[in-house]
């Protein structure tokens, strides 16, 4: 590693709609270092990373790449200075194919003839590089899983030359074995001298990756730290700016258990086999699996939101057949979906619109006042502790953090039995983490049966009372509450066979 | 390291090995997802013949297939333009009157005089540009959404149209008309080759020009492509362009068929709304980034065969708008049904 410094910034203000979201920023990389980032959404880790790109100018402070001073108009021109950017949200286009994705924008021509032999050459040279041969240059991206569409953005900024690679929570979509591959991609990077800011929310792998360590936290810079210095803990403090005594809530009792609110009995779907469990009520059970594997098939099914093939599911003893989500809405179903721009908010209205989006679909106007139970906008908000400037502001504006809780209130006023939470906190920083954790929790006590999907592997341990693993479809296995992660992995990859 | 082929490589998981010899057997006619635009044409064709000879009428006649093709030729051009702008997330409702006034200026320009051809053609041609660049510049700078800014122009451009002029502007240089509007080899009418050539050229445009690549770039998402940093308003304003020139070549057209340039050519024609309905009916997705001119060429068949065979029925227009609604909505359907699957 050499002490030249990669890039430099300095003093990095940034204003929108005059507040103020950093405030004078200080940052180094340097060549074939890996420097993590971390703090908490809305910390300005995207607002700075997006100065760097070029999507934002910022309004006062100097970046320096190579000792010279630059100043981006226009994505285009941070990346001919060689910034890549690999953001949360994929940047690709579905209908297009591989080549054409890593090509957009910078296509070889010959004559005026876009030079499509060199565009794929190139791209299966650069596929070659990162040994990745499951597809190839023409296979269009709609095909590929997150983790190979991971793999095509980062050979993108690779093939722009990038010396100076940004990572926007790169493992966010990943499960835990796809983590590993794209970490000996991060490491091959480096060695081919590639600064490399990580930004991440997963202390575990911030520790595990990198060499320094930046603390970011209301738009400045809390402290840079040498990774093999400090630890999770140091972390987390600087993060939060305050002690956490425990990163997850107690689990509950034996006598809370109570009847069985949720049960599948060989459950066979296209992509599932024979899947038979049961959710008590106050209880939370954790489904882990590979992505892939079928974890949110399983909720997807008991939701209705799939055909089911054969099997049966029972809620509170009663078989039942939801041919559409309404009627699993109605039968006291609630579920958090993975991806909550996507499927659990509409971005563009209020915070009140959708808290009630779900209760106003299944309880008529009518009948909404004399429904007992009914909370006020303003008890939602009480609640999940949702930090927000009012009811009316509209949901894009708010933190990943605050997003989840919104989507959690608007189940909440249904009042469910059931609630299936797929990645719950996925995006979310480790403050606002323990916030819904939590709640999660506190539905569980006060008679709720949890299904709770999760990639993350600490947190399905220290949240679940049974952890139950899919594998390829199939139930491989099921874990008491604060198994270890080897034991979770062993059954996830089908490296053991157990007995469910 | 040599180019990949799909049949060559070795994929990682058994689905997508599948996927990928499906993929290698498509290359080819089929792979366009244009192909059952095709196959609804011939499906038409056969149904109108067999309609039209029991009613006695002439339908694969040397004739009937000039007077087809012939009628292709003006909602074919423009479709081609409109099939830019549609596969870039936009769309142009400013052809129609674009169209009138093209036909109206070239008439003017011409004055009867052979000598003026050429730069009556070329001032068009310019008119096209200005028309297209201001609808470009109204979306990209102004931030009007499409549907507005080039309803506005359509606006304008009538209005234009009803200070300057009361009635037909007649003009057209004869020996032009004739050439463009009447000749033909054998069943291929002159204007009919016009037809191909435009559609060559923005076919080529699509498939191996940056700004094609860049088209479909920005209609698949206009965000991915402006982080990739592509230029995202030239591309904007480079495709109304090509529209607005594709709008103004069909005005130059019809000022041929009819030797005179008509204040009502193109709203008559409805070309702004038929030429929408043919790109979609050609399979490319009104949200942007997926489709081609293939499949526009066969939507603008299909509907110049629909004409064709209702005229010969003599249908009456109420009937005739029905079956066509019918027909644009139905391929709507299947093609949402087709991408569902595929997804």
């Amino acid at each position: 590693m050499s002490d030249q410094s990669l890039l430099q910034m300095q003093g990095i203000r940034k204003s929108f709609v005059g507040v103020e979201v950093l405030h004078g920023v200080d940052l180094d990389l340097r060549a074939g270092e890996i420097h993590a980032i971390v703090g908490e959404n809305g910390a300005g880790k995207s607002t700075l990373m997006k100065t760097l790109a070029g999507v934002h100018a910022p309004d006062e402070g100097t970046i320096r790449i190579d000792g010279e001073e630059v100043t981006f108009h226009h994505p285009a021109a941070a990346q001919a200075a060689g910034v890549g950017i690999v953001y949360q949200e994929f940047n690709l286009l579905p209908d297009r194919n591989v080549a054409e994705n890593i090509f957009i924008g910078r296509e070889p021509v010959k004559l005026g003839i876009v030079d499509r032999r060199t565009m794929e050459r190139e791209t299966a040279a650069l596929l070659d590089e990162v040994g990745e041969t499951s597809f190839g240059p023409r296979t269009p991206v709609r095909w590929l899983s997150v983790a190979q569409q991971q793999v095509v953005e980062i050979i993108k900024a690779r093939s722009l030359n990038a010396r100076i690679l940004v990572l926007d929570e790169p493992t966010a979509a990943l499960a835990e074995g796809e983590v590993e591959l794209l970490f000996t991609l991060v490491r091959r990077l480096q060695e081919l001298g590639v600064g490399i800011l990580y930004i991440s929310h997963r202390l575990r792998e911030v520790f595990a990756l990198s060499d320094r360590i930046t603390v970011i936290k209301d738009g400045g810079v809390v402290k840079s730290l040498t990774t093999s210095e400090t630890n999770q803990r140091e972390l987390v403090n600087l993060m939060v700016g305050r002690e956490l005594d425990g990163y997850f809530p107690p689990r509950g009792a034996k006598e809370d258990l109570g009847e069985v609110r949720l049960a599948a009995k060989g459950l066979s779907t296209v992509l599932l086999r024979d899947v038979s469990f049961e959710v008590r009520a106050g209880e939370i059970v954790g489904l882990a699996g590979l992505q892939g594997s079928g974890r949110t098939e399983i909720a997807r099914a008991v939701f209705g939101a799939d055909p089911v093939g054969s099997g049966t599911i029972e809620v509170d003893g009663k078989p039942v057949r939801f041919k559409h989500p309404r009627q699993a809405v109605k039968a006291g179903l609630g579920f958090i979906t993975e991806d909550r721009k996507a499927e659990g908010l509409a971005l563009a209205q209020s915070i009140a619109d959708n808290m009630l989006l779900a209760v106003r679909t299944v309880v008529p106007a009518r009948k909404r006042r004399s429904t007992p139970g009914l909370m006020s906008v303003k008890e939602l908000a009480a609640a999940t502790e949702l930090r927000a400037r009012g009811p009316e502001q509209e949901v894009r504006f708010l933190s990943g953090g605050n997003q989840q809780k919104v989507v959690l209130s608007k189940w909440l006023e249904t009042q469910p039995q059931i609630l299936i939470f797929d990645e719950p906190t996925r995006g979310i920083d480790v403050g606002a983490k323990a916030g819904i954790h939590d709640l999660i929790r506190k539905l569980a006590k006060d008679g709720v049966a949890v299904l709770m999907i999760s990639s993350e592997l600490p947190e399905l341990i220290g949240m679940s009372d049974r952890i139950l693993v899919m594998h390829e479809g199939v139930l491989a296995g099921e874990l008491p509450g604060g198994a270890s992660e080897p034991q979770i992995m062993e059954l996830a990859t089908g490296s053991t066979e157990v007995a469910a | 390291m040599t180019v990949v082929d799909p049949s060559e490589q070795s994929p990682g998981t058994r689905a997508s090995a599948r996927r990928e010899r499906v993929a290698g057997w498509r290359v080819g006619v089929l792979a366009s997802p244009a192909a059952p635009v095709y196959g609804a044409l011939i499906g038409i064709i056969i149904l109108g013949w067999i309609v039209v000879t029991i009613d006695g009428g002439d339908f694969l006649t040397t004739g009937n297939i000039v007077n087809m093709l012939q009628r292709s030729v003006a909602l074919g051009i423009v479709s081609l333009g409109q099939t830019i702008v549609i596969l870039l997330g936009s769309l142009d409702l400013s052809v129609a009157a674009l169209i009138s006034l093209a036909s109206l200026v070239t008439a003017e320009q011409m004055g009867g005089e052979s000598g003026n051809v050429i730069p009556a053609i070329l001032i068009v041609l310019g008119l096209g540009v200005v028309v297209g660049l201001a609808n470009g510049l109204i979306i990209t700078k102004l931030r009007v959404n499409a549907f507005i800014a080039t309803l506005g122009m359509a606006l304008i451009l009538g209005g234009i149209i009803e200070n300057g002029w009361n009635g037909p502007q007649g003009g057209v240089t004869d020996g032009f008309s004739q050439n463009l509007g009447y000749t033909r080899f054998g069943v291929i009418p002159m204007s009919f080759i016009l037809f191909a050539v435009v559609a060559v050229v923005v076919w080529f445009i699509l498939r191996s020009t940056r700004f094609g690549y860049r088209v479909y770039a920005v209609g698949g998402s206009e965000d991915v492509s402006k982080l990739s940093g592509l230029r995202t308003h030239r591309t904007i304003i480079g495709a109304h362009i090509v529209c607005s020139l594709t709008a103004v070549i069909t005005g130059i057209f019809l000022a041929s068929r009819l030797k005179a340039g008509t204040p009502t050519v193109g709203l008559d024609g409805g070309y702004d709304l038929e030429s929408i309905a043919a790109v979609v009916l050609g399979g490319t997705a009104l949200t942007g980034g997926r489709g081609g001119v293939i499949g526009t060429i066969g939507g603008v068949f299909i509907l110049a065969v629909l004409d064709n065979v209702f005229n010969q029925l003599e249908f009456n227009s109420f009937v005739r708008d029905v079956v066509r609604g019918i027909v644009i909505i139905a391929a709507v359907a299947i093609y949402a049904r087709r991408q569902e699957k595929k997804a």
